[in-house]
């Protein structure tokens, strides 16, 4: 076993598992009301616009914008000091929800709001691939 | 219900802010403050029948309340820990107000502080989120930096929707930093320029390190009275005369505009149960963990229109001598951030002023004072209106 300090990885529940598992099949899926057609994100038991408990897993397109990002040039969690700097982001996705997320794949000072994105799938040693987003 | 005029504060105490802890505890720091603020109040301890307690950020335990009650050797009848963040020390007003009036007890002491400093306040084990927070799982796993981060991002997308500059932001760690140099409590007080907070390392875009808050060591405490007893008080009252709070969620991903904070619903409360206006108030006292924060609070609780706190920052003198007074006691950034005492300074600041006991950096004739607490990413917000 390494000393280094290492990534906090998700660790999924069974309410989470089947979004981790989409992102490690390359595919972005979000939970969408049955009841009152709103995609839901971060995964929840049930809708908390209409407490429908009728919630699908659906497919969606991977595209959004950056809604807003900041450069991070200290680490504070040691294990990312090595990536200084890189891009923290909200990414807006086109079916609504935002999500916490990097900008990769472009120099940090080419980054702007409301620029396009896309998906890309970053797979772990630890075999969990995170949601990132490049320019689109 | 209203609750102005239900209570007042009368007695304060505030240890001065040190970068590191000194050998102190959190509970040596408590007792310390609280003794300070019960004699400056003019009561026994016998008095305090009321206890709220902001916990610390690094030290987590059950029952913090009862454990200073036992090192005090008070017996309150009304004891609680309240968690808002940086907003817990505004929020304990209008909750000791609010028990006050209602009976329950008629003196609540508040106190808050710890041992901290740059190393615990950082270290990952002490900042690791809960592990069953979806802040962990959806959040964590992309390295944020804390709260730098948020607040960050907060003042980009402010930048990209009102076209704010990093100058206007930079104005307010000036002007504060004139105030601190008045103020010998305070951590920071050499004189700062605008181009030495934009020449400091930019650590998370668009933010400086002068414009980010130093955790250190220290603590604050006062005293809630009834009407009754703040009336054969030794000091000056200083009352509550509006309250109001509104929160919402911590990760900012989840919060439909992350420019506008829910001091746009907790000031206009405040505001409206006092029956003042903005125009009215003698001294700003607000939250400031960052730069930004301030010019978003001032913003939505009604100083200036929404999107023009930049060029309002700009055109005003926030001095102690200037015409519109923000945080007289240098501000968090330059004062120093003890844990929630942070945000207790602004709540010690104000009653000072409007007990005409701030000194150098006296307001004249201050009887209006605004004082806004602010928790999480401006997740939390206490918002109220004191006055003599």
């Amino acid at each position: 076993m390494s000393d280094q300090p290492r990534k906090p990885l998700p660790r999924p529940s069974p309410l989470s598992q089947p979004f981790w598992d989409g992102l490690g099949a390359g595919e972005l899926r979000l939970q969408r009301c049955d009841s009152c057609d709103t995609y839901v994100f971060y995964p929840r038991p049930y809708c908390p616009h209409c407490l429908s408990e009728a919630l699908t897993w659906k497919a969606v397109s991977g595209r959004g914008r950056v809604y807003t990002y900041t450069v991070i040039r200290r680490a504070m969690h040691p294990a990312f000091q090595p990536d200084v700097p890189y891009v923290f982001a909200i990414v807006e996705l086109e079916e609504g929800p935002r999500v916490e997320t990097n900008v990769v794949g472009c120099a940090p000072e080419d980054v702007r709001v409301e620029m396009p994105v896309k998906a890309v799938y970053d797979m772990t040693t630890a075999g969990i691939a995170l949601l990132k987003f490049e320019p689109a | 219900m209203s609750l102005k005029r239900a209570a007042a504060i009368t007695g304060i105490a505030e240890m001065a802010p040190r970068a590191s802890a000194e050998g102190l505890s959190t509970m040596s720091i408590w007792a310390d403050v609280s003794r300070g603020a019960i004699l400056d109040a003019g009561l026994e301890p016998s008095d305090i029948d009321g206890l709220l307690v902001a916990p610390p950020i690094v030290d987590m335990v059950a029952m913090w309340p009862s454990h200073l009650g036992e090192y005090l050797d008070i017996h309150p009848r009304y004891a609680n820990i309240v968690d808002l963040g940086g907003a817990s020390a505004a929020g304990m007003i209008w909750r000791a107000a609010s028990a006050i009036q209602s009976g329950l007890c008629r003196a609540v002491l508040c106190v808050s502080g710890e041992a901290s400093d740059v190393s615990t306040f950082y270290a990952p084990r002490a900042k690791r989120p809960t592990q069953q927070l979806p802040l962990r799982e959806f959040e964590a796993p992309y390295g944020p930096m804390g709260a730098n981060s948020g607040y960050a991002q907060i003042a980009m997308r402010h930048m990209h929707e009102f076209g704010t500059t990093g100058r206007q932001l930079a104005k307010v760690a000036v002007d504060q930093r004139t105030n601190a140099g008045a103020n010998p409590d305070a951590l920071y007080r050499d004189p700062l320029t605008i181009d030495d907070v934009l020449s400091s390392p930019l650590i998370v875009d668009p933010l400086h390190l002068y414009e980010i808050v130093r955790p250190c060591t220290g603590g604050a405490a006062f005293v809630v009275v009834s009407a009754d007893l703040a009336g054969s008080s030794a000091q000056t009252p200083a009352w509550l005369l509006g309250a109001g709070e509104a929160t919402r969620g911590v990760m900012l991903a989840q919060v439909d505009s992350i420019t506008t904070s829910p001091v746009a619903q907790s000031a206009p409360l405040a505001f409206e149960m006092a029956g003042v206006t903005p125009a009215e108030i003698d001294l700003v006292s607000v939250y400031d963990c960052y730069t930004i924060t301030v010019v978003v609070t001032l913003e939505d609780a009604g100083f200036c229109e929404k999107g023009r706190g930049g060029p309002f920052v700009e055109e005003h003198d926030l001095t102690f001598r200037g015409d519109l007074p923000l945080n007289t006691h240098g501000g968090q950034l330059s004062f120093g951030q003890p844990g929630l005492a942070g945000g207790m300074s602004h709540v010690t600041e104000a009653v000072r002023q409007l007990q005409g006991r701030a000194g150098e950096r006296q307001v004249p004739d201050c009887e209006l004072a605004f004082v806004n607490g602010n928790g999480g990413i401006m997740s939390e917000q206490s918002s109220l209106v004191l006055g003599v």
